[in-house]
């Protein structure tokens, strides 16, 4: 009788714990992935930016005409004001030059995507080789790796301390006025910033009790580095990484704003098309508008999914 | 009548398409007028969480309360903010376990004693900084005058706890919350500090509600005992009768699981085995059966009630209670 | 020979001020000259307050920190000089559980990798086949599932994660496993599962362990010898009864008369040492005995003279200028009410803090009334002989 009872009350136990196990196996990564499926801003930024890039692939082809032909010349008459806005032929209306406004948005989402991923690849990877280098230095390296760290960092001070704008400027006036000067000129004022974050999440990670361990269990230093402090280190700079993909977009608009664009007229871009159509603001306000409010639904698209990813990525708020 | 009466106060969290997590399951406790007593239990039992609720201090938003909690009279629970504001500070006050993000960090210990004198007990001025540094002195912070200047960080542990008590004193408030006042600070510290709530709660007869994990804290200080697992009082007695009798099983594994300083060396411990994870709900039974050696059939079927199984006054949540005196934990 | 022997270790941590040229300031005397020795197979406690180095005494140990002067040899082969190269392999033979069982494992890592990485870097075991065996060994010694392996440990709880830091130092078969806090950080019905978790360990596989901890109660329990820090050096060190038996040294009486016993007659018999004010600042330590600013029974000769730590017979040895006088009981205690002639104040002001009370002087007197009547010593009631209280 006892045996039975015992069986059936263990039975009985086991029916009512069942379901409370949890394990899954999941990775941070995936658990961040689940959380950031589950946000909302996430889920806003990502169609935003899903339909940005869908775009920018086939913009070119759904394009009803060309973006370079100025069909509708005999329309417009910049010099006397006279300007045709939205109408059924041309969704967006005209340009100064009596171009189809909505064909040049649409073939120029690409030049605009590049710009920014470009620009943020350049200074994402850039920066995060200074930070890299620095970070490790700075944690493994003793006294002679905090004299690299103090060094390189200075370095990126000094660039950091410059504004931005100015030094994407010089940069442009370096190089003279093309699409890559763009690029990499708002790549480079993206490089300290990256390299900063990296290095400081790496300091931090660095003296933590896993690195620790790991230097006790005898692991060597340039593995601890790769294997413990990096990967531990980039959630800052996937969040960044995102997050600069809206300020390069702007920073470029702004660039090519000041002329120092691509000054190739057969190929449109957001910017471009912004800083044009801005001397013709009085007349046809409309014109300045299309840009502009797609430059900042992008750009906040990017900002939304960053924004989300910070917070799916927070180690505090696990679980 | 009792000073603070707490009866089935449930705490629940939820909200924004989580699952709802009751941290509180029906607590029900009393405290008198002098009376220290002690909620006892480990991390995850609900024992900070019902004292935030008493203070008024959850989040209104995501957080369901149910029961009751009556101060002399005065529902808790259902009081408006701007009343409890003015209740909290003089009537009942709270000392927090971290005293330094307790103080305000950019704003001297003497501004922020005075305040609360000027708040609630409308002093100004020249007498309400003398009757500051009076209750500095009050808590053994040596030298007040100098103190009243300087900010939190210039402050050890200890003596932040101080003034974080002269704070929470100012007022003269009828019942004191302690939620785990010393764990913080170091053991030499925090006989320091237990000697000055002993003292505050003897000379001044106010009550002291005691939040703690550590049973060795609860011996010397308490006078009433409740025990507290999963968001429920399992046991509940005088402090001599439950560390002589621990009737329930948990009071009892936890107190095989302490190391004694004054117990024969190489005596082995007694752990409960598995973990607060190892858990099922309340209304299936009794939420400490996966863990307990004891437990029966009928303590898989419906919640458990308290009982009186050995004396008058010593409750325990229990189907099986530990009775005898000599019996081991396993 | 010892396992472990540690002489005269100090470490001294630079404190530097400036922008541009780092000058050195002062120094932090976290660790100030300990000598220790550790035998194989059993457990040294060290003990103390948060600030007395305890816990940079055993990252010196394993060279986590540099060790500024003293040696640390385990078997043979002193620690503190070792070359760089040298030291990663030799770190195989110490290894260290940590306090926070989440923190020291990294969140990235699943259980697998975290306990074969140590393994690899040291050429143990021939292919990850061999490895995983080993691992499905040890994670059984430590009471969790073969199942752990894939997941990561953010999905155990407090006390799996020990478990699994315990794991990741067995896999290595270390010499000697520094614990440093190893249960404080978990619930108290944890830590007796970690503490008898460890103690198993030590009987079926021989281990030596150095235990840090601040709770007297855990470290009596599972200590062979034991360790009194305070300020950086030790103040006594006795086989773990005899310093319970009869504490020596001020300060360990004063820490076991803290430590509260889950009693209530315990705690209610007890005579309670209360230390006035707080610990001095490692930085700037006092002169003399580093404890004389919070010693009850503080002389002047205390602040001027550094006591040695000396043997008081029977392995049991103290760093005190007065033991005799404080155990015959011919040195009363500042505060303690006097059962004859007025106390003679001699104290000299500007050695001892004003917080400090004034020590009395000794009288004979006091010595004809009192005797030795182990007053003191936890649990021993002292008649009319109540804690020395606040102001």
């Amino acid at each position: 009788m006892s045996l039975v009872s015992t069986t059936s009350k263990i039975d009985r136990l086991a029916q009512l714990t069942a379901g409370t196990e949890t394990s899954s196996g999941a990775s941070l990564w995936r658990e961040a992935m689940r959380r950031l499926r589950r946000s909302k801003p996430a889920l806003i930024g990502g169609v935003v930016i899903a339909a940005f890039v869908l775009l920018a692939v086939i913009g070119p082809w759904i394009a009803p005409y060309s973006p370079t032909d100025q069909t509708w010349r005999g329309e417009v008459f910049s010099n006397r004001g006279e300007f045709v806005g939205a109408r059924a032929e041309n969704w967006f209306g005209l340009d100064h030059l009596g171009r189809d406004v909505f064909s040049r948005m649409l073939v120029g989402a690409r030049q605009t995507l590049l710009v920014g991923v470009v620009s943020m690849l350049i200074g994402l990877l850039v920066g995060a080789v200074i930070g890299l280098v620095s970070g490790a230095a700075a944690t493994l390296g003793g006294r002679f790796g905090q004299r690299i760290d103090d060094l390189v960092m200075r370095v990126t001070d000094i660039l950091l301390a410059l504004p931005s704008l100015l030094l994407a400027v010089s940069v442009a006036a370096v190089m003279g006025q093309s699409l890559t000067t763009v690029m990499i000129a708002v790549g480079v004022v993206q490089i300290p910033v990256f390299a900063r974050l990296l290095r400081g999440s790496m300091l931090a990670q660095g003296g933590s009790d896993y690195v620790l361990a790991a230097r006790s269990l005898g692991i060597r230093k340039r593995r601890i580095v790769v294997t413990q402090i990096l990967p531990n280190s980039l959630s800052p700079v996937i969040v960044q990484a995102t997050l600069s993909l809206a300020t390069a977009i702007i920073e470029a608009a702004a660039l090519s704003y000041l002329g120092l664009g691509n000054p190739d007229p057969s190929v449109p871009e957001w910017g471009v098309m912004l800083s044009q159509a801005e001397r013709f603001f009085d007349n046809e306000p409309m014109m300045s508008m299309y840009p502009a409010v797609a430059i900042i639904i992008t750009a906040l698209g990017f900002t939304l999914l960053g924004e989300a990813m910070r917070e799916a990525l927070d180690p505090k708020l696990r679980g | 009548m009792s000073l603070l009466t707490v009866d089935e106060l449930t705490v629940t969290f939820g909200g924004r398409g989580r699952k709802d997590v009751r941290a509180v399951n029906g607590v029900s406790f009393s405290v008198d007028q002098g009376q220290i007593v002690g909620l006892v239990g480990e991390s995850g039992c609900g024992k900070s969480v019902t004292s935030l609720a008493l203070m008024g201090l959850l989040p209104s938003k995501g957080v369901t309360l149910g029961g009751r909690a009556e101060l002399d009279g005065t529902d808790l629970l259902s009081l408006r903010p701007s009343k409890m504001r003015d209740l909290r500070g003089r009537e009942m006050a709270m000392i927090f376990q971290d005293p330094l993000s307790s103080l305000n960090p950019v704003i001297p210990i003497g501004v922020q004693v005075t305040e609360i004198l000027q708040r609630h007990r409308g002093m100004k001025g020249e007498a309400a900084r003398k009757e500051a540094a009076h209750l500095l002195d009050r808590v053994g912070i040596p030298d007040p005058d100098r103190r009243l200047k300087e900010f939190p960080h210039q402050l050890s542990g200890g003596m932040r706890q101080r003034a974080l008590i002269a704070m929470a004193v100012a007022c003269a408030p009828r019942l004191l919350i302690a939620d785990e006042p010393t764990t913080a600070l170091d053991v030499t510290i925090q006989a320091q500090i237990l000697d000055l709530l002993k003292e505050l709660v003897d000379q001044e007869g106010t009550a002291l509600l005691m939040i703690t994990h550590d049973l060795g804290v609860v011996a010397g200080l308490c006078d009433q005992v409740n025990v507290l697992y999963a968001g429920k009082v399992v046991e509940s007695a005088g402090r001599r009768e439950l560390f002589a009798h621990p009737t329930h099983p948990y009071t009892h594994g936890l107190l095989g699981s302490i190391p004694r300083l004054d117990a024969p060396r190489g005596e082995p411990l007694h752990p409960i085995r598995g973990s607060i994870n190892d858990q099922i709900a309340w209304a299936d039974g009794c939420a400490f059966a996966p863990r307990c050696d004891r437990y029966e059939m009928e303590c898989l079927t419906g919640t458990p009630e308290l009982t009186e199984p050995r004396a008058a006054g010593h409750r325990a949540r229990c189907a099986n209670p530990v009775l005898a005196t000599t019996e081991v934990p396993a | 020979m010892s396992l472990l022997e540690l002489d005269g270790v100090k470490v001294h941590f630079p404190v530097r001020k400036g922008l541009l040229f780092n000058r050195t300031v002062g120094h932090v005397y976290a660790v100030d000259g300990i000598s220790l020795k550790v035998e194989a197979g059993q457990t040294y406690g060290l003990v103390g307050e948060s600030g007395c180095g305890k816990t940079t005494l055993g990252r010196a140990v394993l060279r986590l920190v540099d060790v500024t002067d003293g040696s640390v040899v385990l078997d043979g082969t002193d620690v503190a000089k070792l070359p760089e190269k040298e030291l990663r392999t030799f770190r195989r033979r110490l290894q260290m559980v940590f306090q926070d069982p989440l923190g020291s494992l990294n969140p990235r890592q699943n259980i697998e990798s975290i306990l074969s990485e140590g393994m690899a870097a040291h050429g143990i075991g021939a292919d990850q086949d061999e490895r995983r065996e080993r691992i499905r060994d040890i994670l059984a010694k430590v009471g969790l599932p073969s199942n752990a392996l894939s997941r990561y440990p953010h999905e155990f709880s407090g006390g799996q994660r020990q478990r699994i830091g315990i794991a990741r130092a067995l896999v290595l078969e270390p010499d000697l496993i520094i614990c440093d806090e190893p249960v404080s950080a978990l619930d108290v019905s944890i830590q007796a599962q970690v503490i008898n978790l460890l103690e198993e360990l030590q009987e079926s596989m021989g281990l030596t362990y150095l235990v840090i901890a601040h709770d007297l109660a855990v470290v009596r329990h599972i200590s062979d010898v034991i360790g009194v820090m305070y300020l950086g050096s030790l103040v006594e060190e006795a086989p773990s009864d005899a310093l319970y038996e009869e504490p020596l040294h001020p300060y360990t009486r004063a820490l076991m008369s803290a430590v509260p016993v889950p009693d209530p007659e315990v705690e209610d018999r007890r005579e309670r040492i209360l230390l006035h004010g707080d610990l001095p600042s490692p930085a700037n330590p006092p002169s003399g005995c580093r404890f004389h600013t919070r010693c009850p029974w503080a002389q002047p000769k205390c602040a001027e003279e550094r006591p040695e730590l000396t043997d008081a017979g029977g392995g049991h040895k103290v760093a005190c200028h007065f033991t005799g006088e404080i155990k015959a009981g011919t040195l009363r205690r500042a505060g303690e009410p006097e059962p004859s002639a007025a106390p003679e104040p001699s104290a000299p002001a500007k050695t001892v803090p004003p917080q400090a009370p004034a020590p009395e002087a000794e009288t004979p007197e006091a010595e004809a009334s009192e005797g030795s009547s182990g007053e003191g010593k936890p649990g021993a009631k002292a008649p009319g002989a109540k804690a020395s209280g606040e102001k």
